[in-house]
């Protein structure tokens, strides 16, 4: 960073805030880089929302049973909600939702790569909402204090909905290894394909991450991966045990002074190459939310003209 | 009860039960199809209504049937030939003027039917009525708004909209009718006589699709048959998917 004397007046007061644990709000002064940042993360975490439908959303004609199938199509409900107030804290920094489903179908913006992997039985159901939603709480409670007004009030709500998510994945977990020998088969197979996607959430290591380290500074992060990472490891080591399932991690050890789980090393090959394009479903996900919302595009139009007409026949009466 | 009145009954049941599990199914495809992220939320709030409801009338034929059969083996253990469902319920969701012309065809069915149910002499029945007729009012607000819209939109809407209505028109005379079960029940004072409600159904569609700049087609075919589990191909390959992993897995808990 520049010395001190060299930044504006401006940015000073800026700082000072962030110091303080103020939130910026969408009319305050900030850094050009500061928006820019926030932006992207918040939009990818809208996109993640919403692509983060398809693969449940999959298996909603699949569910065993009407009650799994009510609390799923709940929660698929609570993710579409989540995408929208995401998008419209995001549009508080000056950029509008078309603008950013357009970024994210042209492939500029990202979504969790996480949901590149396939969902192939209804134990992914239960894996999804356990360690999927699971890690993305434990950073969304980290968000909660994040310096940016919006997206603090906006990760508090819906902290509030994850917990419920992970709640229900957990439940489904439960009943299949309480069930027969296949669904607890089921479960274990669940668990083994989504365990280590599942860690990948948190991004790289520490060392490694593109943007921690500013927006550490600036408080948009109030963890590092590595130490998010670590607290989930550490929740889900006893989930795993209650379960009666096998830890996937064949190198997960206690470490009595550490006061955590040391665990063994992420596949971080598999990692980059699945966001490199190369996962299962990467042009699956996105070729069915362009599709859907090409497909939709003559019922914007419709809704626009009907109510162009509407304007028109108004202003003609008065 | 006697035990004719409750064979009816449990019919009753079933039938309402099948067409709001089927059409809540249907519905359910939409989510991460729809136009844009609100429609997604909507689509997924209706679709809820529907199981929801699904479940409560599944739930009551359990009681009445008495036999240790759950509300899943209502939905999940029967073929076609033993749905009962209104045939309008299981046509597939198409584009996106035939799923929202359907549900503004159901919606004021219901909108008109649900009323009557709520002075059912059965309270079970009355009560599931009661909690879906505020539903049922919120549907119809979205359906009758988006058929205006799509209907008086653009050409191609409009387009779409008037093929919509057409192509779903032959089905809607069977939600009129009943059988013996039906007209017991209506004596009784527990079912609702739905040919009373013909008239008012298409005053109100009439009246719609009118404002909506469509035409209100000419009652030249009629398809029927869902009452007594004559369908169309379109169920079987709804219930292939809705019952694949519960069949596959008998008897296991969820």
């Amino acid at each position: 960073m520049s010395s001190e004397q060299n930044i504006s007046l401006q940015e000073q007061q800026f700082m000072h805030k962030i110091k303080a644990e103020e939130k910026i709000e969408p009319k305050d002064w900030m850094p050009e880089k500061y928006r820019k940042n926030l932006i992207r993360q918040i939009s990818q975490h809208a996109h993640s929302e919403v692509i983060g439908m398809q693969p449940e959303g999959n298996f909603l004609t699949r569910a065993p049973s009407l009650r799994r199938k009510a609390i799923l199509l709940s929660k698929i409900q609570d993710e579409a909600g989540h995408g929208l107030y995401l998008y419209s804290a995001a549009e508080t920094l000056g950029i509008t939702r078309e603008e950013m489903i357009e970024a994210l179908q042209s492939g500029q913006a990202k979504y969790a790569s996480i949901f590149n992997y396939p969902a192939l039985t209804w134990g992914d159901m239960g894996a999804i909402g356990w360690l999927v939603d699971g890690a993305a709480i434990v950073n969304q409670v980290s968000l909660q204090r994040t310096s940016y007004g919006p997206y603090s009030r906006g990760m508090i709500r819906i902290c509030k909905e994850e917990s419920f998510h992970q709640r229900q994945g957990y439940d489904i977990m439960l009943s299949l290894v309480n069930g027969t020998p296949a669904q607890k088969a089921m479960a274990q197979d669940s668990l083994n394909r989504f365990y280590w996607p599942a860690l990948m959430m948190f991004g790289p290591h520490d060392s490694e991450s593109a943007h921690s380290a500013k927006s550490m500074e600036w408080k948009i992060k109030r963890e590092t991966n590595d130490d998010l990472r670590q607290k989930f490891i550490d929740q889900t080591a006893s989930q795993i045990e209650f379960l009666g399932l096998e830890h996937p991690d064949k190198e997960l050890k206690w470490n009595e002074e550490r006061g955590h789980y040391d665990s063994g090393e992420i596949d971080w090959e598999e990692f980059h190459n699945v966001i490199a394009g190369n996962g299962h479903c990467n042009r699956q996900r996105l070729e069915h939310h362009i599709k859907a919302h090409e497909e939709g595009a003559w019922v914007r139009e419709a809704l626009a003209a009907y109510n162009a007409k509407k304007q028109a026949n108004k202003a003609e009466a008065a | 009860m006697s035990d004719t009145i409750k064979d009816a009954t449990l019919e009753y049941a079933i039938r309402l039960g099948d067409d709001a599990n089927v059409l809540g199914h249907r519905i359910s495809e939409w989510v991460s199809h729809g136009p844009f992220l609100e429609e997604d939320i909507a689509y997924a709030n209706v679709a809820l209504d529907y199981i929801g409801r699904a479940r409560m009338f599944y739930g009551y034929a359990s009681e009445l049937a008495n036999d240790g059969r759950t509300e899943d083996d209502f939905a999940y253990m029967r073929d076609d030939r033993q749905y009962r469902n209104l045939l309008l319920m299981e046509m597939p969701k198409e584009d996106f003027a035939y799923s929202q012309v359907r549900q503004l065809f159901i919606d004021i069915y219901y909108g008109l039917l649900l009323p009557e149910l709520v002075k059912s002499k059965d309270d079970t029945l009355a009560a599931i009525a009661a909690k879906a007729i505020k539903e049922t009012r919120y549907h119809l607000r979205r359906s009758r708004d988006w058929v205006l819209r799509l209907g008086d939109g653009t050409e191609e809407s409009h387009r779409r909209t008037q093929r919509a209505v057409d192509s779903l028109w032959g089905y809607t005379h069977e939600m009129f009718e009943m059988d013996d079960t039906e007209r017991l029940l209506v004596d009784s004072g527990i079912g609702v006589d739905i040919t009373k409600l013909r008239d008012d159904w298409h005053r109100q569609v009439g009246s719609i699709l009118t404002e909506a700049t469509l035409n209100v087609p000419e009652d030249s075919w009629t398809v029927r048959g869902g009452r007594i589990g004559y369908h169309t191909e379109n169920l079987g390959h709804l219930l292939t998917e809705m019952q694949f992993v519960h069949r596959s897995y008998p008897g296991c808990q969820w």
